[in-house]
């Protein structure tokens, strides 16, 4: 079964939130959303989770009994403990019984979670209302998992367990779509789609990508001191210069490097304009 | 819904200061309103100058308190002694006319005055006491009749000794829920708001009347709570009675609370923080106080204000509550304010669902450009 999106425009009032945006989210694969803020990757999400109606496209996507959604927010309840939050889901999903207790158990002793179950929302760390609005939202078994940034702002050890989860979700066969920032965590998907003031600026697999990235990129040791520093960034304690056409010259020192998705990524929204991966929609 | 219900159940079980506030507040401004909100004046300071001042002030009885005879001075001394706050009465005792001041700037005592002094110009006592003088001075046997009638004999049902907190305490309980329900209820959407949860609710399979209903449930159970201590404390503390049938005043209690926190949650789906919620909440809550004919009759509002408080519950709710517990009105007599509150609950609750129903379904368009767009669910 598959899941997903095409043509989809949002606008909030005048403002273009998403432009005819497609994504196509079969069972059993983890997609990510990257892009910087403003993007649009939250209200792709919205979108797709059925949190939010656009104007227009089409949205498909399992029944809401069958959708699990994390908020960027964790939409963990401060003022309930993590057994009652988890326990208000379960019941809002119709999921109760022996099968409840025993997918909560192992969900809350992977994710470290089973000894905080009486303590509040407002009494976790970041990362613990990060795993718990995780598991809340696969608690049910669901087709499509839609997570909005589940691993900003959390430590390594905390998002080692929320991609525990992310990936045992995928393993049961759910339909995985994360919105992320770090793209060492775009990169474990199958593919991705680069989001940029709404519009989609590349999709496909990670090599699609690095692969589709127009002009050239260059390694020096110094920032370059005219115009070109626009097109420069830093990796590491060297710097990385741009060119958008492919067959100019090196700049005196500055050597040939081989793009990862980082550069890639970085390019592409310098460039800033749309440039079709070969394989269609991610 | 149940899952809603147990949920806002657990919150506010958690939250104790708002359940402290819920439980202990409505006793407390019930004792507070019930003293304070009073306007029976038991006492009337009074001073008496003039001639016949002495003569005078044999005759100021109760509630008069005199505070002093002077039968030296004159008007001038009466006017300063009122405008100093001596007295709220002076009286100018002369020879041929009296002369009564009353501090208008204190509105009750001076309506108290002023019919204490109507009663004093004439009252059973005196003209018994005249008929007495008349037959010492008249031959044995001589019979005495007064050419104008005498005054009519005054008896006053439902409240005979018209006490403010039998009128008041009826009336002061909707002030009450109307407090409780409508200002923390009003909470209700913006916490989930501000927590980000909102966004989860609207993908979580539960209807609008789901939340609402969720919303509601445990205010209308600690509201029914609050209800039945203040009118117990009510009766225990003011003697109010209830002439009238229990089950009336409940069903109408029941109707009331229900319109009452439906305007909250109202409120709290339309307000974006807490502090607009409560600026809201007192926005509606302060006209009822005002305008519901718990203070002030409707028949004295000029017309177009007493129109606003034809469209506000309190208004209903204070004839119920009066009706049953004062007069012991049956259902014939009170099928009007309960039909009214139920035709009000209705469009109340009719706006809060289809608010609740645009909140968990945002569309971010405001062109009206959903026409394009489709959503295609698959079957559970």
């Amino acid at each position: 079964m598959s899941w997903g999106l095409v043509g989809v425009t949002v606008r909030f009032g005048r403002t273009p939130a998403l432009q005819s945006v497609d994504l196509e989210l079969p069972a059993g694969e983890v997609r990510v959303v990257v892009g910087g803020d403003g993007a649009g990757k939250t209200t792709l999400l919205k979108a797709a989770a059925g949190a939010l109606h656009p104007e227009s496209g089409e949205v498909s996507r399992p029944a809401a009994t069958r959708v699990g959604y994390l908020p960027a927010s964790s939409g963990v309840y401060p003022d309930l403990s993590v057994a009652e939050n988890l326990q208000f889901a379960a019941a809002a999903y119709g999921v109760a019984g022996e099968a409840l207790r025993a997918r909560r158990g192992m969900l809350l002793a992977r994710a470290g979670l089973d000894r905080v179950e009486r303590r509040l929302g407002s009494e976790l760390s970041g990362g613990m209302r990060q795993k718990l609005g995780v598991i809340r939202a696969m608690l049910h078994r669901p087709d499509l998992l839609v997570l909005d940034e589940p691993t900003t702002g959390v430590d390594p050890m905390s998002r080692r367990d929320l991609w525990w989860l992310i990936a045992h979700a995928a393993a049961e066969g759910t339909a995985v779509l994360i919105a992320t920032t770090y793209l060492d965590e775009a990169e474990r998907a199958s593919k991705l789609l680069l989001l940029d003031h709404g519009r989609a600026l590349a999709a496909g697999t990670a090599e699609e990508v690095v692969q589709a990235m127009p002009g050239r990129l260059w390694t020096g040791d110094a920032k370059p001191a005219d115009d070109a520093a626009g097109r420069a960034w830093r990796r590491g304690r060297r710097w990385r210069l741009w060119s958008p056409d492919g067959d100019a010259a090196p700049p005196q020192g500055w050597q040939a490097a081989a793009p990862d998705l980082q550069d890639a990524v970085t390019a592409l929204l310098l460039g800033g304009e749309l440039r079709p991966v070969e394989g269609g929609a991610a | 819904m149940w899952a809603m219900i147990v949920k806002e159940f657990l919150q506010l079980r958690r939250d104790r200061r708002t359940l402290a506030m819920m439980i202990v507040l409505p006793i407390m401004l019930l004792v507070i309103f019930g003293y304070a909100a009073s306007f029976d004046v038991s006492k009337i300071s009074a001073v008496v100058v003039g001639p016949e001042a002495k003569s005078f002030s044999q005759r100021l009885k109760s509630p008069f308190a005199l505070q002093g005879t002077y039968p030296r001075q004159g008007v001038a001394a009466a006017r300063r002694d009122l405008r100093d706050g001596k007295a709220d009465v002076a009286v100018v005792a002369d020879a041929t006319q009296t002369l009564v001041l009353i501090n208008g700037a204190d509105l009750f005592t001076a309506r108290a005055a002023e019919t204490a002094i109507a009663r004093l110009a004439m009252s059973q006592q005196d003209l018994a006491q005249l008929k007495a003088q008349l037959q010492t001075l008249l031959p044995p046997g001589t019979a005495v009749t007064f050419m104008t009638p005498l005054p009519p004999r005054v008896d006053v049902l439902y409240n005979p000794h018209l006490k403010t907190a039998l009128v008041m305490v009826p009336g002061l309980a909707g002030v009450i829920l109307v407090f409780i329900g409508t200002l923390i209820a009003s909470l209700g959407v913006v916490r989930e708001r501000q927590a980000g949860t909102l966004e989860q609710l609207a993908v979580m399979p539960l209807s609008p009347w789901d939340v609402l209903i969720g919303k509601i449930a445990p205010y209308f159970l600690v509201a029914a709570v609050d209800l039945a201590l203040v009118l117990g404390v009510g009766m225990w503390l003011f003697g109010v009675p209830m002439r009238g049938s229990w089950g009336l005043l409940i069903l109408g209690a029941l109707l009331f609370l229900f319109v009452t926190l439906s305007i909250g949650v109202l409120i709290s789906s339309v307000s974006q923080n807490q502090g607009q919620a409560i600026q809201l909440a007192m926005l509606t809550v302060l006209p009822q106080i005002l305008l519901s004919g718990l203070i002030f009759p409707l028949a004295s509002m000029a017309a177009g204000v007493r129109w606003i408080a034809y469209i506000l519950p309190l208004t209903y709710f204070v004839e119920i509550s009066r009706g049953v517990m004062l007069l012991g009105q049956p259902i014939g007599d009170l099928w009007r304010p309960f039909l009214y509150l139920a035709v009000l609950g209705a469009v109340v609750v009719t706006f809060a669902t289809l608010r609740f129903h645009r909140l968990l379904n945002p569309s971010p368009g405001h062109g009206g450009g959903r026409r394009a767009a489709s959503a295609r669910e698959a079957r559970p």
